[in-house]
């Protein structure tokens, strides 16, 4: 049997999730096994019919209030209780910051390894046989469990298709009554929750880079004196025409690190080896000189666009389209294009 | 307050890497303190310059990762201890926790255990919660800020960064702490600590000595380490007229390629 683990936040499953759900399905198939999903927490029974349109055959719901908010060691509890139950030979989860620890502690309590953020997987026999990147991509790797079960592993956001909705519909939903610890954490609350897309899931991410604070040109108000805090005004006035061109795209707004420790954006913000890894479908980088710490973020972008004053930055060198200048005239000349064309379709 | 710092030694970021003879190999490159345990180490320092104590740098590494240690000496560690045995050449992070875990179980009984994110060579990002697991305590993960820590109370509050924002969470001491870039700048290590560190001797624990004598066996391995294939990607440069002009132009370009 193939366990899937549906992550979600307030209220929604991330779409990796169902990616997730989707590599089990087809790995369930090629073994004449069942998939299944686990969904955990507190008023998540709609997450649990979602997972059965996107053709889960059971899914375990645990609808309890201990799980009203992510907390690894009760949620480990939980999956664990659930997996050693179902006997499940592998367990998928996608590759988040929640899901990702959960799948590390899981693998603890059942003594078996742990294959984190893969973007390939093959079957040799029973064994999976997983493709994961390391060195931030530099280089792959193929990653085996010949001897322990489960097999555990969690799946790169798209790096896989999502399921057809409503693919799937003959399942169950199997209400779970868990016999769980309280744990000795307690959940406060939450700030500076962006709704928007995470970098993660976006198709699209518009970067940029410490070019957004050069453009001499624009005075900061008299009261800001601080040349730093200048520079800042700056790149905000720069950020916003990332903002501007990002909200036309539907994209999320990233940055390279230069940009985010100079204050110019929060480091959530980050694209790049110590920041987030993406892979969307367009990313277009602005005033960004393509540090190798910053490719290795973003290399498996399906295209990438350039906007840079220097004709030399190594950022080209991964672009396929590219536009020399001053991002300050490009983005928004870019943005009123997109617009007319956007407004004609 | 006992603070222990988990570290371990991988190469520089700007390092190439290839594949020779079916292993990564990074050349020349430099070997170097994981970037995200420059910030463990920082916090562990923050932590003991506010609540006094001391702080332990622990790594599982082979003969050169006692440079890392030594860099973690540098900045303000003080003490270290390395974890070497031919045993865990090929280990995965099933093995790596475990060793680890018995490490902290030797040493002082800390309060605080502090992890990087993740480590910049096998990128997996777990070892922290897997510690805390072995260990029986709270998890507190992905932590870009500690508003609160009452060392006499033993309760700790910690800001983590999820994708979709920030979850503020409170737990008992102990704790194991990994954390992100966000949560502070690191210092440089002081021309005092790099003499300093430049003498230590640094004492090594074999997997004996930490009590693993079986339960060492991995459960991964990795037949083939292979090159990502080569971008294809020639750089077509979008040029001639004013921004506008060019901005049509590429604009075009998307859509006939499908991009958008
Ligand atoms: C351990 C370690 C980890 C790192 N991790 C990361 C990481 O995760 N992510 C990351 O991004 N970096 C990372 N770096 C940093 C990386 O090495 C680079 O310093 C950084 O990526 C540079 O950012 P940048 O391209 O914005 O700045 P710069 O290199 O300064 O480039 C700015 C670019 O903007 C262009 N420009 C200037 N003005 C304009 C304008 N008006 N219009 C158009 N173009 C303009 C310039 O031509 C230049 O190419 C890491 C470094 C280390 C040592
Ligand atoms: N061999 C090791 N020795 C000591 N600490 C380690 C070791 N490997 C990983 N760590 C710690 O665990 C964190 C996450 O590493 P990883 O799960 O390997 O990506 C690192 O940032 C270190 O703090």
């Amino acid at each position: 049997m193939v366990i899937v683990y549906i992550d979600h936040f307030d209220g929604r499953a991330v779409p990796a999730s169902w990616e997730a759900l989707n590599v089990g399905r087809g790995l369930a198939e090629e073994l004449g096994s069942e998939i299944k999903a686990v969904v955990l927490g507190s008023d998540v029974e709609g997450i649990a019919q979602e997972a059965k349109d996107y053709g889960a055959g059971e899914v375990f719901l645990a609808d309890l209030k201990v799980l009203e908010h992510f907390r690894p060691e009760v949620y480990t509890e939980a999956v664990t209780q659930i997996v050693q139950e179902q006997g499940a030979e592998i367990v998928l989860f996608p590759t988040t910051g929640r899901a990702r620890e959960l799948a590390g502690m899981l693998a603890i309590d059942l003594d078996t390894g742990v294959t984190p953020d893969v973007v390939a997987v093959e079957l040799e026999g029973s064994v999976v046989v997983a493709t994961r990147p390391i060195y931030a991509g530099k280089l792959l790797t193929k990653e085996v469990n010949q001897a322990r079960r489960p097999q555990i592993l969690t799946t790169r956001s798209r790096s896989f298709q999502p399921p057809e909705k409503g693919t799937g519909g003959e399942g169950v939903i199997t209400r779970l009554e868990l016999e769980l610890s309280e744990p000795a954490t307690e959940v406060q609350g939450y700030k500076e929750s962006n709704r928007g897309t995470s970098l993660s899931d976006a198709a699209i991410i518009v970067s940029g880079g410490r070019g957004t604070s050069n453009n001499p040109s624009l005075k900061p108000p008299p009261e800001i004196t601080d040349e730093k805090e200048q520079e800042i005004w700056r790149a905000h006035q720069g950020f916003e025409l990332i903002g501007e061109l990002a909200k036309v795209l539907g994209a999320a707004v990233g940055a390279s690190r230069a940009a985010v420790d100079a204050g110019f954006i929060p480091y959530a913000n980050q694209v790049g080896q110590t920041g987030k890894v993406v892979s969307p479908d367009l990313y277009i980088a602005c005033g960004i000189s393509g540090a190798i710490q910053h490719l290795a973020g973003m290399r498996t972008s399906k295209t990438i666009v350039a906007i840079n004053k220097d004709p030399d930055a190594p950022i080209y060198k991964l672009a396929r389209f590219g536009v020399v200048g001053d991002l300050f005239e490009i983005v928004p000349a870019l943005t009123e294009a997109l617009r007319e064309k956007l407004d004609k379709a | 307050m006992n603070i222990v710092v988990c570290v371990k030694q991988t190469t520089d970021t700007a390092a190439t890497l290839s594949v020779v003879d079916g292993e990564a190999s990074y050349g020349d490159a430099a070997l170097v303190l994981n970037p995200w345990d420059e910030y463990a180490v920082e916090q562990a320092l923050l932590t003991k310059e506010a609540e006094g104590g001391k702080v332990t740098a622990l790594c599982l590494g082979p003969d050169s990762a006692e440079d890392a240690l030594k860099q973690a000496l540098a900045m303000g560690c003080d003490e270290a201890v390395l974890i070497l045995d031919a045993v865990f050449e090929s280990a995965d992070t099933l093995v790596v926790s475990r060793a680890l875990a018995a490490g902290i179980e030797k040493l002082d009984p800390p309060e605080l255990v502090f992890f990087g994110k993740s480590a910049v060579d096998s990128d997996t990002g777990v070892m922290g919660p897997q510690v805390a697991r072995r260990l029986g305590w709270p998890s507190l993960n992905l932590v870009a800020a500690i508003p609160e820590l009452d060392a006499s109370a033993k309760t700790i509050t910690v800001e983590r960064l999820l994708e979709e924002g920030r979850q503020i969470v409170s737990g008992r001491l102990p704790a194991v702490v990994s954390v992100v870039k966000e949560i502070n700048e690191p210092r440089y290590p002081s021309f005092m600590g790099i003499r300093k560190a430049s003498k230590a001797e640094i004492p090594r624990w074999s997997a004996a000595d930490v009590g693993l004598s079986g339960q060492i066996q991995p459960a991964l391995s990795w037949p083939e380490i292979l090159a990502p294939e080569k971008s294809e990607a020639v750089c077509e440069l979008i040029e001639g007229g004013d921004a506008s002009e060019i901005a049509r132009k590429l604009v075009d370009r998307l859509v006939e390629e499908k991009v958008i």
